[in-house]
């Protein structure tokens, strides 16, 4: 440990320390180990073909994840209503299949437009509040929305669900098949794509304002950040992209039921991130994971009472793991190199 | 007549509806520097916290370069060049001291070197989290962060307190040196006469929410018994 500190302190000349620019820059860099995790992410294809619509709902379920961790991890915005931002997306890339346009990539830029609108509407009020207020907030929101979609149900066919959704090949070439092999390749592509993009954000001066509002708003604004608008900017991009996850389940099932934007799914999105572990990016990613394929796993067991095991999964992990999963896997690497 | 950088006139500022300050005015030259002094529970915060804009003013105007900010939000005071570091030093804790210096930063005097070479402890300390640091280095931190935003007027509230001699001395020189390098104005607030009046122009005292003196620090410095009247302060031999 000393000998890593004096080597710090030595390296401390002005090449090292030159602009906040490049300190940002550094923290860019990628690194093996994610190299490695998105190389696995395409062993489905090959080792468990059988498994593909499940590692599809996992790749949906890890994109909406990840939009919570971009507010929730990076910003500090605790959320019970994020399922609203999905079934927005959900709702709009279905309706407009079934009016007769059923090309995914616009349908999945018109829902990410969606509900981003909803997103920045909703956001003037969710930026004025933190902690408990703040969670009750966000709680209406996704209650007020799921009633709005039950009762409106000449337009969402309410309590039975979305109906006559057809989604056409992708790029004309690439049909939705019954073995899901397109829709992981779908979602997988849209995950990575939209990954690099969160990536690059939280590593900007601008991902690095929202950690410090989420430590201490108050000060942020002492030192000239305007804290609404930045908190505003990522509610609004975690909104598209919950739209987008909301939309490719809508897309590759042909079907949108009021569980997409039901409490269940604002709560199951909250519990994948805290088990994976918060403000990481991967945390989310291994939460939703671990989550979809526990819940495939015990739900084969006894179905009824699955719910039961999760519970007890997460509070193991909080009692713990206080920083989740991907917190201990940091830890135990960081000690298993200390050791050798 | 030069227009001052920071001019407070006639203010009345509390919080909600109770007045904690009153009759303030004062003026601010672009170099000067003005030490607050007075005892606990006078306002000294609460003037920092109406220049900074998170009080409730009810009277009197503030304003910066000629223009009025009464009533301007606190991100644009600091954005128009006002740096403020609070008693309660408030450093990023689950930010690194890198981070905590890097996310507020603006172009101009102060970079991170500067800093760096300013406060030496903070750059040995550049990849430990906010959260630890001894009281000394997140009070370096705190200032360090101010500087970085390349303030035209730096607010310190009571950097002193709480800190061991051996620290105070540490960080008294670097803010000597950080007067003698930088142009900015500074408002020093703080309960020890004897360290705020050698490194200020100026000086006002105040009590129970009003100035009850003001006039050139050296003057005040060399004035025991006006010392002693105002701030209860007795003076061994200087």
């Amino acid at each position: 440990m000393t000998i890593q500190r004096s080597s710090w302190g030595s390296s401390v000349t002005s090449a090292t320390i030159a602009s906040p620019r490049d300190y940002l820059q550094t923290q860019m860099r990628w690194r093996w180990s994610e190299i490695a995790f998105w190389f696995a992410t395409l062993l489905p294809f090959i080792v468990t073909p059988d498994y593909l619509l499940l590692a599809s709902q996992v790749a949906i379920a890890a994109l909406f994840v990840l939009s919570l961790d971009l507010i929730l991890g990076f910003a500090g915005i605790v959320s019970l209503g994020h399922a609203a931002y999905f079934g927005v997306g959900a709702y709009t890339a279905g309706l407009i299949s079934k009016w007769g346009w059923g090309e995914p990539l616009t349908g999945l830029l018109i829902a990410a437009l969606a509900a981003g609108v909803f997103g920045y509407l909703t956001s003037f009020i969710v930026a004025r509040f933190r902690h408990l207020p703040l969670i009750m907030i966000t709680l209406g929101i996704g209650l007020l929305l799921q009633e709005a979609a039950n009762s409106a149900s000449w337009l969402t066919g309410g309590f039975d669900g979305l109906q006559g959704i057809r989604t056409w090949p992708i790029a004309g070439r690439f049909r939705f098949d019954l073995y899901g092999y397109t829709a992981y390749g779908y979602a997988l592509a849209a995950l990575f794509v939209i990954f690099l993009g969160a990536r690059r954000l939280i590593h900007s001066p601008f991902g690095l304002a929202l950690r410090g509002i989420r430590d201490n708003s108050q000060r942020m604004r002492a030192i000239g950040a305007s804290t609404y608008s930045h908190i505003r900017t990522i509610y609004t991009i975690a909104a598209m992209i919950a739209g987008i996850a909301g939309a490719i389940l809508a897309q590759s099932t042909e079907t949108v039921s009021l569980e997409a934007l039901g409490f269940q799914r604002s709560a199951d999105v909250l519990v994948m991130l805290i088990l994976g572990g918060t403000g990481r990016l991967y945390g989310g990613l291994l939460g939703a994971i671990v989550y979809m394929v526990a819940r495939d796993q015990f739900s084969g067991l006894n179905p009824q009472y699955w719910y039961f095991w999760i519970g007890l999964l997460l509070i193991a992990v909080v009692v713990v793991l206080p920083n989740g999963l991907l917190g201990g896997l940091t830890l135990l690497t960081r000690r298993s190199k200390a050791a050798s | 007549m030069v227009e001052p950088l920071l001019a407070v006139a006639d203010l009345r500022a509390g919080y909600g509806s109770a007045v904690v300050l009153d009759d303030i005015s004062l003026d601010l030259t672009a170099q000067g520097s003005l030490a607050v002094l007075g005892r606990n529970g006078v306002g000294k915060s609460t003037l920092l916290l109406a220049i900074m804009g998170y009080t409730r003013v009810s009277r009197g105007r503030i304003l910066w370069r000629g223009a009025d900010i009464t009533y301007e939000p606190p991100h644009r005071r600091a954005r128009a060049g006002i740096g403020w570091v609070a008693q309660e030093r408030e450093i990023f804790s689950t930010l690194t001291v890198e981070e905590n210096l890097t996310v507020a930063a603006r172009d101009g005097h102060w970079s991170l070197r500067r800093v760096y070479e300013l406060f030496p402890r903070l750059a040995e300390r550049r990849r430990n989290l906010g959260n630890q640091l001894s009281g000394g280095e997140q009070q370096m931190l705190a200032i360090a962060r101010a500087l970085m935003t390349n303030p035209a007027l730096l607010l310190l509230d009571e950097p002193f307190e709480g800190l061991a001699p051996i620290v105070v001395e540490e960080l008294t020189a670097a803010i000597r040196r950080m007067i003698a390098e930088s142009s900015n104005a500074f408002v020093l607030v703080e309960q020890h006469a004897e360290i705020a009046l050698p490194l200020t122009e100026n000086v006002i005292v105040l009590e129970r929410g009003r100035i009850v003196h003001r006039g050139p620090s050296a003057q005040l410095l060399a004035d025991h018994a006006a010392l002693e009247r105002l701030i209860g302060l007795k003076l061994a031999e200087v």
